[in-house]
């Protein structure tokens, strides 16, 4: 009897999306403990946390963000390969509004005497942000009208912006890296309230990720309109306005990661923000149990664990002194074990092998 | 002991479980050389199940199964083809936009340089064998499901040399010619010493080609029969398990229902059209009423369905629905106004497989409420459980994946998605494809239950005698045309003719 129950749970347990990303992320830190001394060291200072783990989930914000809405755009059995991209355009128009100098705004004397003062800003913060969200959901709009509108498959209709995206990233800064003085705006990136901030950044978008999706029918309807598109919209749902979300959505949480990147590195350098970025993010929907191509079920919550396994192995990997080129060789055997691990052949081994254990 | 009697395939005392669901209890099953030997049960009743542990797609939890005498374990549906067993299934696997030749044989040339000449005498060789007549270099799509399936089953005579070869519903989607010709082919093979498993829901064509028959319910054996020793209702009784009483009963309540027809018309087609699918017609719908729509496959009752239920725009006529003439076309449109169609093609317009029960069943229902107005998991419970009740829709929980259900237990789910909906016009096309006799007579009633509740109901069916037996009123469809309408007593012979087109 309660073998029987203690089977349950632990077959519960391991079907359950959020395992795998677990035991791979469980698996990195532990392989760190052993290979990397002094990686767990979290020390204390000015009210701060630093460390291995802390810049794990720092770094890791940016990914976590993507890893949302590319979950969802991967659920309605889509993929979008343009947010790396859509990071740069958000850095470039953040730049731009607090700094327009550089495009040649004349500003008045009184003004410019503050340019490089680190409290100047040209448009407040919250204008800052909400106009670079909006030009980056205006984005997903765009991807999301041609995959669903015009019916082009989605990694075609992406990769559009994939490649125009940082030649607009350019033109809006006219080609100029701007460095970013404002110190509240790269509080967004580099700001420590106990935890970095951007995680309390991740933590409202997930929050806003789940209710839209868990708490509303979208959730339902997105896993729907991925596993079969013909019957959810026999059945009265719009498959087009399903997946116009998604990437709209998708396009949002780009427009943050971006935010938060180039808040990290005080400057919107088009060419290198969210540089491969989509790569990571995809494959942390993957290692989150989301099935690319296909659709259907899926759980923010994995995706998100997926994308710390994605960061986790990059920073042990420098722990380690790997040079950079060489670490997504690293990142690339890890994301095969683990989908092997996903096949149904193995699943089915494990299957079976729970249920000898059981008879 | 079985060898001296021929037998090619014995399986023994086979057993399999699914999470929640006994599939198969104990259940024996013999096959001969050049017999045809038919499969028959309810849905659920576990031929499926069985079929898989033959061909390999499934293992079972106990039971042996032998081949030509030898015990064998089946791996995988490659070794199962390698020992010489291949399934035909349900839905033909088969690209369609290659060419017949291709169809046949590829992925059997061995060097890497393919001979297209040799290739396309050897499939047409392949196919005159079985007296068929065609030409090879034709993609496979430009002929009719019928010749599909034959070239299915040549593939995998010549392929994997089958010595037992498995037709899962091989005649759903065939038209009587069709569906002799199939049985030609079936009968050569049988000459030829090949063992066929032959699985069909239609009682008349077990007694038409099969040699025995082997029935079974709820996983469980009933025994096998020589087919000329069994009487028809003696076996419907064994499948069902219980008399078909009820399926007079309905010839009464039918009568009795046409009492609560109303006069003035529900809705109300007038030259409705579009172009390449059907022709303008003329349609009335009234509360309380069944229409059964007639025809033959491809003779426009789909098009018609789906003009109805806003699918596709027509470019002609227009439709008055409770008074008030249509204008905006799509299916969230007509759910709202109160109409619903169960679409015929239930894997691919139906169910949405990885949901669950319960998903699937609101998920018409939440999109006409909107995705803000969400139906809390606790409201979505009380509605799935309500019609798990109501339809007996077998399943270990409202939390299974539909996938997971048979496939009358499927459509059972996808009916209750659009009664939940309320529908006073309900358009079900073929509902009762593809499932057993004792669910058929289910949804039949229950048509005739909602048609008592006041809701106008469509009911298209390819089975004549089902349309009959629903249908106050049979609207007749030929070439994607309107050809005729009957109404009260229905003369089948009259019937026929029409939907034929012309007297033979």
């Amino acid at each position: 009897m309660n073998r029987k129950s203690s089977l349950s749970t632990w077959r519960r347990v391991s079907e359950s999306k959020l395992f795998l990303p677990s035991v791979a992320l469980a698996l990195i830190l532990l392989f760190d403990l052993f290979l990397i001394p002094g990686f767990f060291k979290v020390e204390v200072k000015g009210g701060g946390l630093y460390g291995n783990l802390i810049d794990i989930l720092r770094n890791g914000a940016c990914m976590m963000l993507l890893a949302i809405g590319m979950t969802l755009v991967v659920a309605t059995g889509g993929v979008d390969l343009s947010v790396g991209a859509v990071m740069a355009i958000a850095a470039s128009v953040a730049a731009i509004m607090m700094n327009p100098v550089i495009i040649g705004v004349k500003l008045p004397p009184n003004l410019m005497r503050f340019i490089n003062d680190p409290y100047f800003t040209y448009s407040p913060l919250w204008e800052v942000i909400v106009v670079t969200l909006l030009v980056c959901t205006l984005c997903g709009l765009w991807n999301g009208f041609l995959v669903s509108y015009m019916r082009i498959q989605p990694m075609v209709a992406t990769l559009i912006l994939m490649i125009a995206g940082r030649g607009i990233a350019q033109l809006i800064t006219n080609g100029v890296r701007i460095q970013i003085f404002y110190e509240p705006y790269a509080y967004l990136g580099k700001g420590m309230l106990l935890v970095p901030f951007p995680l309390y950044i991740v933590a409202a978008f997930y929050l806003v990720a789940w209710l839209l999706t868990r708490r509303t029918a979208i959730g339902m309807f997105i896993e729907s309109v991925g596993i079969n598109p013909r019957s959810t919209s026999l059945s009265g749902v719009d498959d087009r306005k399903i997946k116009l979300f998604a990437y709209a959505f998708c396009g949002l949480c780009a427009g943050m990661a971006g935010i938060i990147a180039s808040a990290n590195i005080k400057t919107s350098d088009a060419n290198q923000i969210g540089l491969t970025y989509e790569m990571d993010a995809i494959l942390a929907a993957v290692l989150g149990g989301t099935l690319v191509g296909v659709g259907g079920r899926f759980s923010l919550l994995a995706s998100m664990i997926g994308a710390l396994v994605m960061q986790a192995t990059t920073t042990s990997m420098y722990a380690l002194g790997v040079p950079a080129n060489a670490v997504t060789a690293i990142k690339a055997l890890v994301v095969v074990v683990v989908i092997v691990l996903y096949s149904e052949q193995v699943r089915g081994f494990f299957a079976r092998f729970s249920t000898q254990k059981g008879s | 002991m079985a060898e001296a009697n021929g037998s090619i395939v014995i399986m023994q005392g086979i057993s399999k479980t699914f999470p929640g669901v006994q599939a198969l209890e104990n259940v024996d099953f013999d096959l001969r050389r050049g017999e045809i030997h038919a499969l028959v049960g309810e849905n659920g009743a576990g031929k499926s199940t069985l079929i898989k542990i033959l061909t390999g797609v499934e293992r079972p939890d106990r039971g042996k199964v032998f081949l030509e005498g030898r015990e064998v374990v089946i791996r995988s549906p490659q070794h199962a083809q390698e020992l010489g067993i291949s399934p035909v299934y349900q839905e033909i696997n088969l690209c369609l936009n290659l060419t017949v030749a291709e169809n046949i044989l590829i992925g059997r040339q061995r060097s890497g340089r393919i001979d297209w000449k040799e290739m396309n005498a050897k499939a047409r060789e392949f196919l005159r064998r079985l007296d068929i007549d065609i030409d090879v270099t034709r993609p496979l799509g430009s002929y009719s499901v019928a010749i599909q399936q034959m070239v299915a089953i040549v593939r995998a005579l010549e392929i994997a040399s089958a010595k037992v070869l498995v037709l899962d519903e091989p005649t759903s989607s065939l038209d009587a010619h069709e569906t002799a010709q199939l049985f030609d082919v079936m009968r050569k093979l049988k000459s030829q010493g090949v063992g066929i498993i032959f699985i069909t829901h239609f009682i008349d064509q077990v007694y038409e080609v099969s040699d025995r028959i082997t029935v079974l319910r709820n996983g469980n054996l009933v025994g096998t029969y020589a087919t000329s020793s069994i009487p028809r209702l003696e076996l419907i009784t064994k499948m069902v398990g219980r008399t078909l009483a009820e399926l007079e009963e309905m010839a009464k309540t039918k009568l009795e229902t046409s009492k609560h027809i109303k006069g003035e018309a529900l809705l109300q087609a007038k030259g409705v059209g579009r172009l390449g699918a059907i022709e303008p017609f003329d349609l009335e719908l009234h509360s309380g009423e069944v229409v059964g729509l007639a025809g033959l496959l491809g003779s426009g009752r789909t098009e018609m369905a789906q003009l109805l239920f806003g699918v596709d725009k027509p470019d002609s006529g227009r439709i008055v629905f409770a008074g008030r003439e249509i204008h905006t076309f799509s299916p969230l449109a007509s759910i709202k106004r109160g109409i619903g169609l169960c679409p015929e093609d239930r894997k691919e317009d139906g169910i949405v497989p990885d949901l669950t029960v319960r998903e699937n069943i609101v998920l018409a229902m939440q999109a006409s409420r909107g995705w803000l107005r969400y139906l809390s998991p606790q409201q979505q419970y009380e509605i799935a459980e309500r019609f798990i009740k109501l339809l007996n829709i077998v399943t270990p929980s409202p939390d299974q994946p539909v996938k997971n259900l048979s496939g009358g237990n499927q459509q059972k789910v996808i009916l209750a998605r659009w009664l939940a909906t309320n529908p006073q016009v309900l358009i079900l096309d073929e509902p009762t494809r593809g499932i057993d006799v004792g669910a058929k007579a289910e949804i039949q009633k229950l048509v005739l239950s909602l048609a008592e509740e006041g809701k106008a109901c469509v009911f298209i069916s390819s089975e004549l005698d089902e349309v009959m037996r629903t249908s106050h009123r049979i609207v007749v469809l030929r070439d994607r045309k309107k050809v005729a309408e009957f109404s009260g007593e229905v003369n089948g012979y009259q019937l026929m003719q029409s939907i034929a087109g012309s007297v033979s």
